[in-house]
């Protein structure tokens, strides 16, 4: 029998209406753990790096982690991967919500869907029975509209949807997939299962998920609930607000938006508005948040709260959760918040990442400011900054006119607009669209997981390591007194040094082995989760979290029966993270597309970042081209990625150097 | 008139505004019930099903109650403070209506045990993992009064002699008996 993971994947081949119940290795299970690991290796024995984000041969894979399904609280992550049509590098992201479990009940830890079905059509998986069902009525419905036809035609209450809107359906490089109140939204994937004709699959799941020692899984899940209660009753002193606690940034149950809206960059991520946040803002925000907000909700089998029901008088009900109140209002230069709740009705029904798409809105009007783009352009477009800015998505989602163009995200639009447009997509970081935030000084830990990181997301990256130094000494023991989650005591001494000015602030310290030790850390706790397929909320993510490097290898222990220690554990962090660096690697990924926006902080200091990334490189076992070396990968058990790389002329034989200079930003479409 | 005796009352007071639709409750009430202990979750074999819809905020955590072989004649819809709850939304019968309480294979009823235990749990599973208090436990003390019960046996006998009367009943007996 497997523990924890199911044992076998469900591949659909669209192209010719096949479907397989196929089972997988245990073998990779020890290797990789599952989610993103097992995807990324997937990925690389199945399709050649040549291969376009559109091609029917491209494996778009939605997975469980490890731990899905299982009482282990918060375990409830889809992680989708395919190749994104906007970085054209290896895409994945991830979503809460109720899915992935409900896969698992249904008997399965993956869907891997190839091919391209001639019509739109959905696929329903209820447990061993599997279709693939005509959706020509659901072309051009909302992605939440979708959800709720296709649980009342199947009179399956309890199925469980993720479905795309009409973005998806268009290609749309910013198409999310959304399910509920989460949505899989950052780099494009939603357009890859457009493209394949999928509008939507649901799944409902009776069978069990087995776990291999019982009673020890249980303490482990017991305390971490226990710990739970103990962060939600002592909220993390010293830091703002939206950091104190556990889970996603409490967006949806704090009003107070002083720091976002005066530290984060307003239009085309450009304006910092030091002074805008007042008693009397304060007071509107107020109360239309607590006007539109039903409820607080949480994901499967987690007690925290991210996210909330919004009602809007003559909308329909969306959810919504962390930031995006604020991303269409700041970008659009509204003032009323009541502006960002109505908006992101819509584009959540289009189905579209509220990241990138008011940058790219932005953009636009940037541009025509500019002259660069023209009143032909919009023509028909209101003046006023909400009119436009709903005009314009919808010119987006439907692909039309000017919108075609920016449908592909600000760095190709500009590519295509030319004549110095260029410039203005400079949010960017290997051609996807960054959060608007401009900062002072260059943190060394912070740009280090910005250039480095293949997720392409910060939030994604970063974690535990505190994002500023304390005050004052007082402030530095009470943060560290209590800090179990460190991998290492060093981590302590860290914080204890770190001073907000003079010698040992940023940029010097922490010191360029120091960021790479803490940037290590960060990235470790990522890639666990990630395969695990537990929230970054409950682990990687936020200060103190009940999930670390000195627990999770006993909860892997006593869910899967696999022998697994914080040695081991590093080992798989490490495999996992080269697999998904060569899989870049082969696509064209180079050092010189490792950098963050030239505007990202003001101060910048390129000796020292060019040290820092030398020492990255170096700690990961990478040439200084950001490759992983032969040595490096054979130490992994990865020696056929190591062969391939030789075969291709990508790596030699025994130097650190590439043989071949090659950059994904010089590689045209 | 019985004897006056103690009995313990168990209950759980549900707070439907504080649910957020997590289910942590079925997976740790579907985990405690497997066999052995723990060793499987499974939330279709759980004895406290949410009844959920987030796109119109009804969020109901029911616990299983009593099997009945029929479903019922007329189905109840409750609207309260203007929002429409699911038919047998508030119902804990495991019912033909619905596939909720029902063991998923076997099709057999499952009903809330609130958790016994050899020792006793503190509170039902599914409260311990309420963090956010939709479910809280309450115990009290009721005197009730000792009432002598008639054995199973004679409420069906009793029930037969008032469809057939007695003296059909003992004719019957009386020829059951004979044939051995």
């Amino acid at each position: 029998m497997r523990y924890s993971e199911i044992g076998f994947n469900l591949e659909i081949d669209l192209s010719r209406g096949n479907i397989e119940r196929v089972e997988t290795d245990p073998r990779l299970t020890e290797l990789h753990l599952g989610g993103l690991g097992t995807n990324a290796k997937l990925l690389w024995d199945r399709v050649s790096p040549e291969t376009d984000p559109f091609s029917p041969d491209i494996p778009l894979m939605f997975s469980s982690g490890l731990l899905g399904g299982t009482p282990a609280p918060g375990a409830n992550r889809t992680i989708i991967t395919a190749y994104s049509p906007q970085t054209l590098l290896m895409g994945y992201s991830m979503m809460g919500g109720f899915w992935a479990p409900e896969l698992k009940y249904a008997g399965y830890d993956k869907v891997i869907l190839k091919g391209k079905s001639p019509n739109l059509v959905y696929i329903w998986i209820n447990n061993d029975k599997v279709e693939i069902r005509h959706a020509g009525h659901l072309h051009g419905k909302g992605a939440l509209e979708t959800q709720e036809i296709i649980r009342k035609e199947l009179n399956q209450p309890n199925a469980q949807v993720a479905a795309i809107g009409l973005a998806g359906e268009n290609r749309v490089y910013t198409a999310s997939i959304e399910q509920g109140r989460s949505s899989a939204s950052r780099l494009g994937l939603g357009a890859v299962m457009g493209d394949k004709g999928i509008k939507a699959i649901a799944v409902r799941g009776t069978k069990d998920i087995n776990i291999a020692r019982p009673a020890e899984f249980m303490e482990l899940c017991n305390e971490v609930l226990k710990y739970i209660k103990f962060r939600n009753e002592n909220p993390v002193p010293n830091v703002m607000t939206i950091l104190q606690g556990l889970g996603s940034p409490q967006e949806m149950l704090h009003v107070d938006e002083k720091w976002h809206t005066e530290n984060f960059v307003w239009g085309n991520a450009r304006v910092r508005r030091r002074d805008f946040w007042n008693k009397e803002i304060e007071a509107r925000w107020k109360d239309v948040q607590e006007s539109v907000r039903t409820r607080l909700i949480s994901c499967y089998n987690c007690p925290m709260k991210c996210s909330a029901i919004i009602s809007i008088p003559g909308l329909s009900t969306y959810m919504m959760k962390c930031f995006s109140k604020l991303t269409y209002t700041m970008a659009a230069f509204v003032d009323d918040l009541n502006f960002g709740f109505k908006i992101a009705q819509r584009a959540t029904e289009y189905g579209v990442d509220g990241f990138s798409t008011p940058q790219i809105m932005a953009f636009a009007f940037e541009l025509k400011e500019a002259g660069i783009l023209t009143d032909a352009d919009f023509e028909g477009c209101p003046s006023d900054n909400e009119g436009r800015f709903y005009w314009l998505l919808d010119r987006i989602v439907r692909r039309e006119g000017i919108g075609d163009i920016l449908a592909d995200g600000t760095y190709w639009a500009a590519q295509k607009i030319g004549k110095g447009a260029e410039e203005y997509a400079h949010n960017n970081i290997k051609k996807h669209e960054q959060l608007p935030l401009k900062l002072g000084m260059l943190n060394p830990v912070y740009f280090l997981m910005y250039a480095t990181g293949e997720k392409i997301n910060i939030t994604q990256i970063e974690g535990q390591f505190p994002q500023e130094p304390f005050a004052t000494m007082e402030e530095r023991e009470e943060f560290v007194k209590d800090w179990i989650q460190v991998p290492d005591e060093k981590f302590k001494q860290m914080v204890l040094d770190w001073e907000p000015r003079g010698e040992r602030s940023n940029p010097y310290h922490p010191t360029v082995d120091m960021s790479v030790d803490i940037v290590d850390w960060q990235e470790k706790m990522h890639y666990i989760d990630d395969a695990l397929g537990v929230c970054t909320g409950l682990s990687s993510f936020p200060l103190k979290p009940p999930y670390h490097i000195h627990n999770y290898p006993k909860f892997i222990s006593a869910a899967a029966g696999i022998h697994m220690d914080e040695a081991g554990l590093t080992q798989v962090y490490n495999r996992n993270r080269n697999l998904i660096r060569a899989i870049n690697v082969r696509r064209g990924l180079r050092r010189a597309d490792e950098k963050p926006p030239q505007d990202h902080w003001k101060k910048r200091f390129p000796e020292l970042e060019e040290k820092l990334l030398d020492a990255y490189y170096k700690f990961k076992g990478w040439n200084m081209d950001g490759i992983p070396t032969k040595k490096t990968l054979q130490e992994l058990d990865l020696a056929y990625i190591s062969e391939d790389l030789i075969k291709r002329g990508i790596l030699t034989e025994d130097q650190d150097a590439p043989s071949k200079k090659t950059s994904v930003e010089t590689d045209k479409k | 008139m019985g004897e006056k005796k103690k009995k313990i009352v168990k209950s759980i007071k549900i707070d439907l505004d504080k649910c957020t639709g997590c289910r942590a409750c079925e997976v740790i009430c579907s985990a405690f019930h497997a066999t052995p202990r723990y060793s499987s979750n499974n939330p279709a074999r759980s004895r406290i099903r949410v009844i959920r819809d987030p796109m119109r905020d009804v969020y109901v955590p029911v616990h299983a109650g009593e099997y009945t072989a029929a479903e019922c004649m007329g189905r109840d819809k409750y609207v309260i403070d203007g929002k429409e709850y699911d038919e047998c939304g508030f119902c804990r019968a495991s019912c033909p209506s619905r596939d909720a309480f029902k063991e998923p294979d076997s099709g057999l009823p499952l009903k809330c045990d609130m958790c016994e235990d050899d020792p006793p749990q503190e509170k039902p599973l599914c409260v311990q993992w309420c963090l956010n208090d939709a479910l809280i436990y309450e115990e009290r003390e009721e005197e009730v009064e000792e009432e002598v019960k008639p054995e199973d046996i004679e409420t069906g006998l009793e029930s037969l002699a008032n469809k057939y009367g007695l003296r059909k009943i003992m004719e019957t007996l009386a020829r059951m008996s004979q044939k051995g």
